[in-house]
């Protein structure tokens, strides 16, 4: 029985000799090959035609492969874990990249906080995580874009829709960026009317089909009428919301072929913009600041088209808004303002502009929005 | 949108309409293992064919521009994953778990792979009964929407039950299930018979995926079915191998994940994680509940390799 699937010793060793002679080899070779380019690297959490976060992003490092001198590799479905350290030694060892992009929220720490000092001459560019020079290594980098602003403007279009005067938001994790989200969406719908309320649900995980479509049914059941998410994929919250006869916002990328006459707008994510001007930069023997941000103004975000079911009146406000917001300086949270717990988060006055950093680190969910973050 | 407030009545109407919704690829699943395990095997690799059952039901459906199609396509495909665990197994010397293992990844890798140009396009959708009409509250019209598969599903769960009990068919799986040796005897070959008992499980389970895919949540991506496979094959132990057994606890696995989401739509938020856990947490005391310290494994086939 196990003489049939028995090596030999010699055999083991010369398999063994030609993997680690492979294996120096294609360690030199894209070596030589990056004096003449730049190898970028690009990690996603889930498929890169997901219709949300991963298809935003892949759709920046497709504009990036266009660059000449630019070599793309890229993998998908990478989880949060150890496995993503695996893939980034790889592309660095295995295809020399010198310039990286880790672009899940988890992959931070302690993962890129892990690989990055072993690899001094390479570039982690990590999006969302708060790098802060004190703390992380000077060659890894964030970038986000103020995002927030984009549900806002969503908030703006919902705020005239609702004839129940309940929107609704299927969210993922209670992470920073997921309150703010949700916080700008209410109170763009509440500078339309004040009475307004949002009702969140948490489904725990970045991408659960059947979890969002059942918190978009009970939102539903709820007669909230507008819907909005920030799940990776929101195709199934558009999908059944607009099953639903309920108005949806997108997020991530333009949803509106998935619900042509429900659709309001959306905040997506323009990282075609941002990654060309990033690589452009490395390619010119520059360098990337370690903390970039970028909002409307900066075309890190951009608005999807204005649907057919926005009124007039609507589209006005939301136009005005939108200039106001591409000049700079505006705040979303303005005091004085509550928290739903009755905590007061802004004082008379007090107000928190678009760059403020402490917005990311937000932990609350604004008064009018039904929910709990734990 | 004429939604009336119904308060708190939203968190039964909500289990009721998730209990019909979740449930059915949770039937279509636990049924097909049912048969599989009732044979004497065990296939693990149900989720894999779950997921490519999805993939390709929803991928002929776009082709076709037919749902039924795309459900016909999927039960194929699911048959053909069961013929090969069945031929693989019948080789000496092979452990169908760990068989099933390499078919759940393989099922996976290869809808993964087939699936990318399909996660994009619109395919049609399932039609769906409208069994509220009584009713002038939306949303338990819109619960009680019931898709023909979930009615097909329970239909057939009677029938196989009656199949077990009272047909040749039947009593041939179950002997051969029981004892292979009394199989022997009786001039049945056992391997025949799990062949084809291991591709029938197959079938049904990618008929559960052309649900996920083709009606609720009603498309295709990469992280449609979350383990949902692998849950409905502890259903059949749940449900200690009986057919009927099956529809109830796929019910309640669907009711106790709707739970969730409706308790935090009424306004109970602290805690959601926990009521995520719930219907794991049903099954775990439902099962020491019912667990006797006389008898192993109540209902077992005896020639399963996990009661041997």
């Amino acid at each position: 029985m196990s003489s049939k699937f028995h090596t030999s010793r010699r055999s083991l060793i010369k398999g063994m000799a030609g993997l680690a002679g492979a294996t120096a080899l294609s360690s030199v070779v894209p070596g030589s090959a990056f004096a003449a380019g730049l190898t970028v690297g690009f990690l996603y959490v889930g498929p890169k035609d997901d219709f949300g976060y991963n298809q935003a992003h892949a759709e920046g490092a497709a504009a990036v492969k266009g660059i000449e001198g630019v070599t793309l590799v890229e993998e998908e479905n990478v989880p949060e874990t150890v496995d993503v350290q695996k893939s980034m030694e790889s592309m660095i060892n295995f295809d020399g990249a010198k310039l990286i992009f880790p672009t899940s929220f988890g992959y931070f720490d302690p993962h890129i906080l892990e690989v990055a000092p072993k690899h001094e001459d390479v570039r982690f560019q990590h999006a969302g995580g708060l790098w802060s020079a004190d703390k992380h290594p000077q060659n890894v980098g964030s970038y986000f874009g103020y995002i927030g602003m984009g549900q806002y403007l969503n908030g703006i279009a919902a705020g005239h829709a609702t004839k129940s005067k309940k929107i609704g938001f299927v969210a993922a994790k209670p992470i920073p960026q997921v309150m703010l989200n949700i916080n700008s969406f209410l109170l763009g719908a509440r500078s339309v009317d004040p009475e307004i309320t949002c009702q969140v649900i948490f489904t725990g995980e970045w991408s659960m089909a059947v979890k969002e479509a059942e918190a978009t049914n009970a939102l539903a059941d709820q007669g909230v009428d507008v819907i909005t998410c920030h799940v990776d994929g929101p195709k199934v919250v558009m999908e059944t919301a607009a099953g639903r006869g309920a108005f949806v916002c997108g997020y991530h990328a333009d949803q509106s072929p998935l619900a042509p006459d429900l659709y309001l707008t959306g905040a997506e994510w323009n990282w075609a913009n941002v990654y060309t001007n990033m690589v452009q930069s490395v390619l010119a023997g520059g360098s990337i600041d370690n903390f970039v941000r970028g909002g409307l103004a900066e075309g890190f975000i951009k608005m999807s088209p204005l649907g057919p079911a926005v009124s007039d009146a609507a589209r006005n406000q939301f136009e005005a808004t939108k200039a106001s917001i591409m000049k700079g300086g505006f705040a979303v949270i303005n005091g004085p303002m509550k928290d739903n717990t009755g905590n007061v988060i802004a004082e008379a006055g007090q107000s928190f502009e678009e760059t403020d950093v402490s917005l990311e680190s937000m932990n609350y969910l604004v008064e009018g929005v039904i929910g709990s973050a734990s | 949108m004429s939604e009336s407030d119904i308060g708190l009545w939203a968190v039964p109407i909500a289990m009721l309409g998730g209990a019909i919704r979740v449930s059915t690829p949770f039937i279509f699943v636990s049924l097909g293992e049912c048969i599989t395990e009732r044979s004497g095997r065990i296939n693990l690799g149900l989720e894999g064919t779950l997921v490519f059952g999805a993939m390709s039901g929803y991928a002929i459906a776009y082709e076709t521009s037919s749902a039924w199609l795309g459900v016909l396509g999927a039960a194929f495909f699911g048959a053909l994953f069961g013929l090969f665990h069945g031929w693989i197994c019948k080789l000496p010397k092979v452990n169908d778990i760990a068989i099933g293992i390499a078919l759940m990844l393989l099922g996976m890798g290869l809808a993964f792979f087939f699936g990318k140009p399909y996660i994009q396009p619109v395919a049609p959708d399932l039609p769906a009964l409208s069994f509220g009409f009584w009713s002038d509250v939306p949303q338990v019209q819109a619960a009680l929407q019931v898709n023909v598969l979930f009615i097909l599903g329970l239909v057939l769960a009677v029938a196989i039950a009656w199949m077990f009990k009272s047909t040749k068919i039947g009593l041939t799986i179950r002997v051969v299930g029981d004892s292979s040796d009394a199989a022997r005897a009786l001039g049945i070959s056992a391997n025949k018979v799990r062949l084809f008992s291991t591709a029938a499980g197959g079938a049904l389970a990618g008929v559960g995926g052309a649900y996920l895919s083709l009606y609720y949540p009603g498309s295709w991506n990469e992280g449609i079915s979350s383990g949902q496979g692998l849950m409905a094959v502890a259903l059949v132990i749940f449900a200690r191998w009986n057919p009927i057994n099956c529809i109830w606890a796929a019910l309640l696995f669907g009711a106790a994940g709707a739970l969730g989401p409706a308790l935090q739509s009424v306004g109970v938020s602290s805690g959601y994680y926990l009521f995520y856990a719930a219907p794991y947490v049903l099954t775990l005391l439902l099962l020491i509940a019912t667990s006797s310290t006389t008898r192993a494994l109540n209902g077992a086939p005896g020639e399963l390799s996990i009661s041997k």
